[in-house]
């Protein structure tokens, strides 16, 4: 059995059964006349179109070089028609409708033809820019994970307190979406007064609807039946080192208790789970940030160190519950005249944010998921 | 017997306007005005004498005129062309000095009505969002019009306690616009690229010229004792107005922007002050329910109303609403066709 034949198997890329050759065989040939066969390897494949394309002539094509006309000889109307094609192509069959509404958005917005409200809150650009920005970060890097929404009321006025953590104040951003995106109300947060001092973050922050954080303001949205966000840890919470996360800082002096409790609002407590570890806050430069006028210099592990790499923020696991609302409407006319009384009523919010943010670090699984 | 009013800042238009519609009033038997120079325009029967009320002459005039109602309209925002800062302000806080001491010695006198400005509250990133009568500026104006307006106001306040018996209704009013008013925002709004602060966006509240005068007459013949906000309802912000407008924005930082507003000041294009600028950073709101439940007045326009008055008297702008829309128009247009 010296001589044994050798059959090959399968054709390694080459046409027909172990030819060797690099043309499929006359046999192979004919018994592919008049349909294609299934393609046995790309390189067969390239063959075959060549010998399909040869022998026709070239009138239809447009891509050799002399055929291609200048695009200026084009005419507008069929430019026009090949945009609305691809708008049709990219965004379906509604395009037309929305691309005039989009129209329609622009000319408002440059001929100022909008609202504001008297706290400069733009409703519109809010929606369409800023939760629109904002959104894909909650949702899809922090993959927040929202309980209790049942707590927060539908209509009214209402103090929504939650803890503050994370160097930048993310978290407020993140719980003004998320709410926005469950119960379909604008969190109207009360912002520090560095906040209104900064250039551009003022204006933005008007216009997303925030307002100083002092008794007057907060005393008219809540009278006005608006929802209300504010962080009473301020500077402390977000300034605080990784060492204390979780552990929630001094609560101001009750202010937003007093506010509450003169304008008969709930306060609903809100606890975020996962804040603390976007940025860690490993060092502070405080003789650098009070020569600036900052109320902290944040350094991270990556932060200063990666430069621009290091504002990434990590990609945690967030958790936001909101808890049972504290009726503050049944104290009496001076209560919020009481400072004992906005004492405990303070303390109990506290307590009730504390405990919530134990339960949730219990249940979750790990920092990242 | 009707009432006397003398009416201060007459020569200036809105003080010429006033005198002649409180001359209207079946309540009022005559108008006296007081003025530097002689007014310009008609001033129907109203009764002018020139008298500066820097001076004690002013005294006499109350006395022999039996003047019951001073209308005090001559705090002013711009030095105009008497003169410099200096003058405007002595204008404004040595004239109300002696217009107060005049008025003091005027056992006849039952009211006084003055016209003051929400300057007194001044612009600042520690500013609530809406001012109302009792709170106090956070940070007070260091100079300009703010700062005299808020001084008159300390000089009525104690003029209020020392005569009892009058009547002293001070009006806070927003910024007028209107299509004749002219005020230093005014001139600013009317710069054919308007410089703007970087970063920042103001809110601002107006009041139409005609209700500011409306609410002064109401002042005057009705007679409520008390400081009132005045304004139009609604907020409109800065960079809203000027796309209004339809004239471009020149954002600048701070900096930039006092350097170019002084400037504007020595080119005599608009009065550029340091404050205006602080209000254009910060903008300012007023409360205006107590205007409302106790003075009982109602403004006929809103914010956006006023400054749309003062938006057709002044023109349409290079990006103006007309030339936007017939672009949308365009674009719409030809996309629809081109589908076919």
């Amino acid at each position: 059995m010296a001589d044994a034949e050798v059959i090959p198997l399968g054709t390694f890329g080459r046409p027909g059964r172990g030819s060797g050759s690099a043309r499929p065989s006359a046999a192979a040939r004919n018994l592919a006349r008049g349909r294609r066969p299934p393609r046995p390897a790309v390189q067969n494949a390239t063959t075959e179109r060549q010998q399909a394309v040869q022998p026709e002539p070239v009138t239809t094509s447009c891509t050799a070089a002399h055929d291609r006309e200048p695009a200026a000889d084009i005419p507008a109307g069929d430019w026009l028609g090949a945009i609305s094609t691809a708008s049709k192509e990219v965004f379906g069959e509604g395009w037309e409708p929305r691309l005039a509404e989009f129209l329609a958005f622009l000319r408002r917005r440059l001929t100022g033809d909008y609202r504001v409200d008297e706290f400069g809150f733009d409703q519109e650009v809010t929606e369409r820019f800023f939760l629109a920005a904002i959104r894909p970060i909650a949702q899809k890097w922090f993959r927040v994970e929202v309980r209790g929404v049942e707590n927060i009321p539908v209509e009214g006025g209402a103090l929504v307190v939650s803890n503050h953590s994370g160097t930048v104040p993310v978290d407020g951003l993140v719980t003004g979406v998320t709410i926005h995106d469950h119960t379909g109300r604008h969190l109207r947060a009360l912002g520090a007064d560095l906040v209104f001092r900064l250039p551009v973050v003022s204006e933005i922050a008007r216009k997303s609807g925030a307002t100083l954080a002092c008794a007057e303001d907060a005393e008219r949205m809540l009278s006005s039946g608006e929802l209300v966000g504010v962080w009473p840890e301020g500077f402390k919470g977000i300034g605080k080192p990784y060492s204390e996360r979780y552990k929630l800082q001094r609560f101001g002096r009750g202010g937003f208790v007093a506010a509450a409790i003169r304008t008969g609002v709930p306060v609903v407590p809100c606890s975020v789970v996962g804040a603390e570890e976007i940025y860690p806050l490993v060092g502070n430069l405080p003789s650098l940030a009070r020569l600036i006028g900052a109320p902290y210099i944040p350094i991270t592990p990556f932060f200063p160190l990666l430069g621009p790499l290091g504002l990434l923020p990590l990609p945690s696991k967030w958790l936001i519950e909101f808890g049972e609302p504290i009726r503050t409407d049944s104290y009496d006319e001076g209560a919020a005249d009481d400072p004992m009384l906005v004492f405990n009523v303070t303390d109990q919010v506290r307590e009730a944010i504390q405990q919530t943010l134990y339960t949730l670090l219990m249940q979750r699984r790990s920092v990242f998921h | 017997m009707g009432r006397v009013v003398l009416v201060t800042g007459v020569s200036r238009d809105l003080g010429g306007r006033f005198a002649r519609l409180v001359d209207a009033d079946p309540a009022v038997e005559r108008v006296v005005g007081v003025d530097m120079v002689p007014p310009g325009g008609d001033m129907g029967d109203v009764r002018f004498i020139r008298a500066d009320i820097r001076n004690p002459v002013i005294t006499k005039v109350i006395a022999k005129e039996d003047v019951d109602t001073v209308v005090h309209m001559s705090v002013i925002a711009t030095p105009g062309t008497g003169g410099g800062r200096t003058s405007m302000k002595e204008l404004n806080v040595i004239g109300t000095m002696q217009l107060l001491a005049a008025c003091q010695k005027a056992p006849g006198l039952k009211h006084l009505v003055v016209k003051s400005s929400t300057a007194v509250y001044g612009s600042s990133s520690r500013d609530p969002a809406m001012f109302s009568e009792d709170m106090a500026p956070k940070r007070l104006p260091k100079s300009g019009f703010g700062k005299d307006a808020g001084e008159v106001e300390g000089y009525v306040r104690g003029f209020a306690r020392r005569r009892p018996d009058v009547t002293v209704t001070m009006l806070r009013a927003a910024n007028a616009l209107g299509p004749v008013a002219d005020s230093p925002m005014a001139q600013y709004f009317r710069l054919p690229v308007i410089p703007t602060v970087l970063g920042f966006d103001a809110r601002l509240q107006f009041l139409h010229e005609t209700d500011l005068l409306e609410a002064l007459r109401q002042a005057t013949t009705a007679g409520v004792h008390g400081t009132f906000n005045v304004a139009g309802d609604g907020v409109m912000m800065l960079s809203q107005a000027i796309r209004r407008l339809g004239r471009p924005a020149l954002p600048m930082p701070s900096f930039a922007v006092s350097s170019v507003g002084s400037m504007i000041r020595r080119a005599r294009l608009a009065d550029f002050s340091p404050e205006l600028m602080e209000f254009l950073t910060y903008g300012r709101g007023v409360d205006t329910s107590r205007m409302r439940n106790e003075f009982g007045f109602e403004p006929d326009y809103t914010t956006e109303a006023a400054f749309e008055g003062f938006r057709r008297a002044v023109g349409p702008g290079l990006v103006s609403a007309e030339r936007v829309a017939g672009f949308e128009e365009l674009v719409a247009g030809k996309l629809g066709s081109g589908r076919g």
